[in-house]
């Protein structure tokens, strides 16, 4: 299955018209499209305007492939199941978003190896074509970077304290949205003790 | 979630628990936060945000639904202040922390008023240029990040590495 995503704050008409168009031309059926207001309505794959946080990441867990616009909320959600990711970044001057910020997202996710971009419509109709060869990125934890949380613990609880996290390796069960699988601090504290 | 609520109740009785409001707009800025919350373990977090369906998502927290705004629109400014200030009153946190946007902008601002120590942490998403909120209100905050650290700079922001 794949996923096609826009968000739920701006209508995306060129991604979705564009995947499907090449959905029919294709005769592929397992496409599953999330539109919000987009006013283009697919007539060649599954649709839904809006789904619910826990639907929602269902959808990204059981997705073979995801292709997006280059939300943060999605990409993060996407590499924590480790799906490969097509990302087609929204475009100021067409009214996509208020600006071109969604480029250096892309742009600096797609250096860090985390997801494909397509930066045209060309480019995307190619990533396409080759879809299977999309390369999987690494699978991330569920919770930020052990120097971020060990950060926002000094400032939570305003004292110097040792750092409390320390980077485990683990994945995400979709079955619990909250999957925390770091360390609890209270008892590496104890074992740095 | 379990391993939260048991750690939650266990430093319950030792310490006082830091008294934690964290605010996020929708999207992007949720799941954001979301990624923040091992470094909230054993304290009250109080959540608010824009959507009532990311209830589902943090269990049986305090939850506050806020209205999200746009510079472009006003009233919903308004409107928001209005009701982050009603939130600030009766939940009365010794910390703010928020990834934006604008109901992270006003929950800084009433924060520092209400006496809060208050962090925010700029978006992912902000590569080339730091968020137009987190630039306004970065001076009114104790903890000011980013998570770029080409956006870095010597009077804050600060990189104390991402989300990711």
């Amino acid at each position: 299955m794949i996923f096609v995503t826009v968000g739920a704050q701006m209508p995306f008409d060129r991604l979705v018209r564009n995947v499907d168009t090449w959905a029919g031309r294709c005769g592929r059926n397992d496409l599953f499209a999330q539109i919000g207001n987009t006013a283009w309505r697919p007539g060649n794959m599954a649709w839904t305007a809006f789904l619910d946080p826990p639907d929602y990441r269902q959808r990204l867990f059981a997705a073979d492939l995801i292709i997006t616009h280059a939300g943060m909320g999605t990409i993060l959600t996407a590499l924590e199941f480790g799906r490969p990711i097509l990302v087609v970044p929204r475009r100021g001057d067409l009214n996509e978003t208020r600006n071109d910020h969604q480029f250096g997202t892309a742009r600096a996710l797609s250096e860090a190896g985390r997801v494909t971009v397509a930066w045209n419509e060309r480019e995307l109709f190619e990533s396409l074509r080759r879809l299977d060869s999309l390369p999987a990125p690494q699978r991330v934890a569920s919770h930020a970077s052990c120097r971020l949380l060990n950060a926002l613990r000094q400032f939570v609880r305003r004292e110097a304290t040792a750092p409390a996290f320390q980077p485990v390796t683990g994945e995400s069960d979709p079955a619990s949205p909250i999957g925390f699988l770091g360390p609890e601090p209270r008892q590496s504290r104890r074992r740095a003790a | 979630m379990l391993m939260i609520a048991e750690a939650t109740e266990r430093a319950d009785t030792t310490t006082r628990k830091t008294r934690i409001l964290a605010v996020a707009s929708g999207g992007g800025h949720w799941v954001q936060l979301l990624r923040l919350r091992p470094a909230f373990v054993g304290e009250h977090v109080v959540y608010v945000t824009v959507n009532r369906a990311y209830r589902a998502e943090i269990g049986a927290a305090p939850f506050h639904v806020v209205n999200d705004a746009t510079r472009w629109n006003k009233w919903g400014l308004i409107k928001l202040a209005a009701r982050m200030a009603w939130i600030m009153l009766r939940e009365r946190p010794d910390a703010v922390v928020t990834t934006g946007a604008a109901p992270g902008y006003f929950a800084i601002l009433l924060g520092k008023l209400f006496g809060a120590r208050t962090a925010w942490i700029d978006s992912m998403a902000n590569v080339d240029c730091l968020s137009l909120s987190g630039q306004k209100v970065g001076r009114w905050t104790d903890l000011w990040l980013t998570q770029w650290p080409s956006l870095a700079r010597k009077d804050g922001p600060r990189f104390e590495g991402s989300v990711l």
